[in-house]
């Protein structure tokens, strides 16, 4: 037997967003600060360093994020004999997928900085840490926005993959509604439009910060 | 005693040799304009002087103390030497003044309060104080190099090296940056310049160095060397730049 689709169907749906926006926010915030690690890392002067980090990248770019979620949430069951619920399983996958890719857009903004940048610090008695620190990595921010938030959007999309081990975030609660509603055409264009109002505003946010820096620093782009 | 002397310095890129054994004194209070047409080794010497490049052998005594070609040793003759670049390599995300006083704190353990004032100081000499709280995109090229040497200046080196810092810029802006420099070697600054600019080694320089394939081929008084070349590539050197400069003067 069906259910219409009532008020109460609706706002589980809606609820089911925090699921989506916190598993994302989890893995942005752990995926960033090991990201970051991962691109220092991937810039370090000591070879064998950098060398760890290209395969980290490597080994989590070219596989795909649901065999990453599959090998997590099944291989600290078995390799480890850990009993671990979804949440942590989740969590702990796309925070090291977000981590290869962070780690690889920073790398990029990083080298995107030249070289004489780097000069000119050193002629001025910083060593390699405070180059890093006062000169390449504040101007390497300002490169890393837009594909910074391209990833995020990305992202907050891609947890959608959770739902397939079980954990109920917005796509779950989608799949749900419409098995007792058998409304798809109804839920699914539901579901896509919470998405598109989790993503947009991050793009607007992006736009208006790389304009009041550039403006700050008097740089004239035509965006 | 020379404040600076190398002996016999080599370089090489990808087996190319750049650099030939190339010797070199320098007093205290000299200025040296080192000239020669591009690839002839002048920006890779100035650049081995402060340890940008390392060397690949050769030693450099500075003020009586010898360097060897090694990051460690070549870190710390790098404090005693100031370089500002053609490309004037300002921190764009930095103002004026943090520009200046970030080797002072972060690299020299300064207090904001003091460096802040060795910033306004060495503002004044380039005469761009009123300037202290712009971004470098604000300003002109002249202006921006003027800060670079600025910065430069801020670290108290007791040499100063430039690497063709007026090539980049505009005619009309070049003579604000000559006139910074005439000053500075009026007062008595150590310089070392890779230069295009013609009048200011004929004007300013003590020693004129042209070099060519990695030697220094001659070296002398701008009047000698200018009026009377010894060597032919020398001569065909400057017949060939001179009438460039006349268009800039």
């Amino acid at each position: 037997m069906s259910r219409g689709l009532g008020i109460n169907e609706f706002l589980f749906i809606l609820e089911s967003v925090r699921w989506t926006l916190l598993l994302s926010l989890i893995a942005l915030a752990g995926g960033g600060v090991v990201g970051l690690v991962v691109a220092l890392l991937r810039v370090a002067p000591f070879a064998p360093l950098r060398w760890l980090a290209i395969g980290y990248i490597q080994l989590f770019q070219g596989t795909p994020v649901l065999m990453q979620l599959f090998v997590t949430y099944y291989g600290l069951v078995v390799l480890l004999n850990l009993q671990v619920d979804a949440w942590t399983a989740v969590s702990l996958a796309f925070t090291l997928y977000s981590a290869a890719f962070l780690g690889e857009i920073w790398r990029g903004s990083i080298q995107a900085i030249p070289r004489p940048q780097w000069e000119a610090a050193a002629c001025l008695s910083l060593g390699f840490v405070k180059q890093l620190w006062y000169v390449i990595l504040p101007q390497a921010m300002r490169i890393s926005i837009p594909p910074t938030v391209g990833f995020a959007v990305q992202l907050i999309k891609s947890t959608s993959i959770a739902s397939i081990i079980g954990f109920v975030e917005l796509t779950r609660a989608g799949q749900l509604m419409t098995n007792v509603t058998f409304k798809p055409m109804i839920v699914y264009p539901l579901v896509a439009a919470l998405y598109f109002l989790l993503c947009w505003p991050l793009s607007l946010i992006s736009q208006q910060l790389e304009r009041r820096i550039d403006a700050s620093l008097g740089i004239k782009r035509h965006l | 005693m020379p404040l600076l002397a190398l002996n016999g310095i080599s370089k090489a890129f990808g087996g190319h040799p750049v650099l030939n054994h190339v010797s070199l004194e320098i007093e205290s209070g000299e200025v040296v304009a080192i000239i020669g047409r591009s690839g002839s080794g002048k920006s890779t010497l100035l650049r081995c002087i402060n340890g940008l490049e390392v060397a690949d052998g050769g030693t450099i005594v500075f003020d009586g103390r010898t360097f060897q070609s090694n990051r460690r040793q070549l870190k710390e003759l790098r404090r005693e030497t100031g370089i500002v670049f053609q490309s004037y390599n300002l921190f764009p995300h930095l103002n004026v003044e943090r520009n200046i006083t970030l080797g002072l704190t972060a690299g020299k353990g300064l207090s904001q309060t003091a460096s802040k004032l060795i910033a306004i100081e060495s503002l004044k000499l380039v005469g761009l104080e009123d300037k202290i709280k712009s971004f470098p995109l604000q300003l002109s090229g002249g202006q921006q190099q003027r800060v670079a040497i600025a910065r430069a200046l801020a670290m108290q080196p007791r040499l100063m090296l430039f690497d063709e810092i007026t090539a980049a810029l505009d005619p009309e802006l070049i003579g604000e940056v000559v006139k910074v420099l005439e000053k500075l070697a009026s007062d008595g600054m150590t310089m070392v310049l890779v230069t295009h600019e013609m009048r200011f080694a004929r004007s300013s320089a003590d020693t004129v160095i042209f070099m060519h394939e990695g030697k220094i081929w001659e070296k002398g008084p701008p009047e000698k060397l200018f009026n009377k070349p010894e060597t032919s590539e020398l001569a065909s050197f400057i017949e060939a730049i001179l009438p460039v400069n006349v268009g800039i003067l």
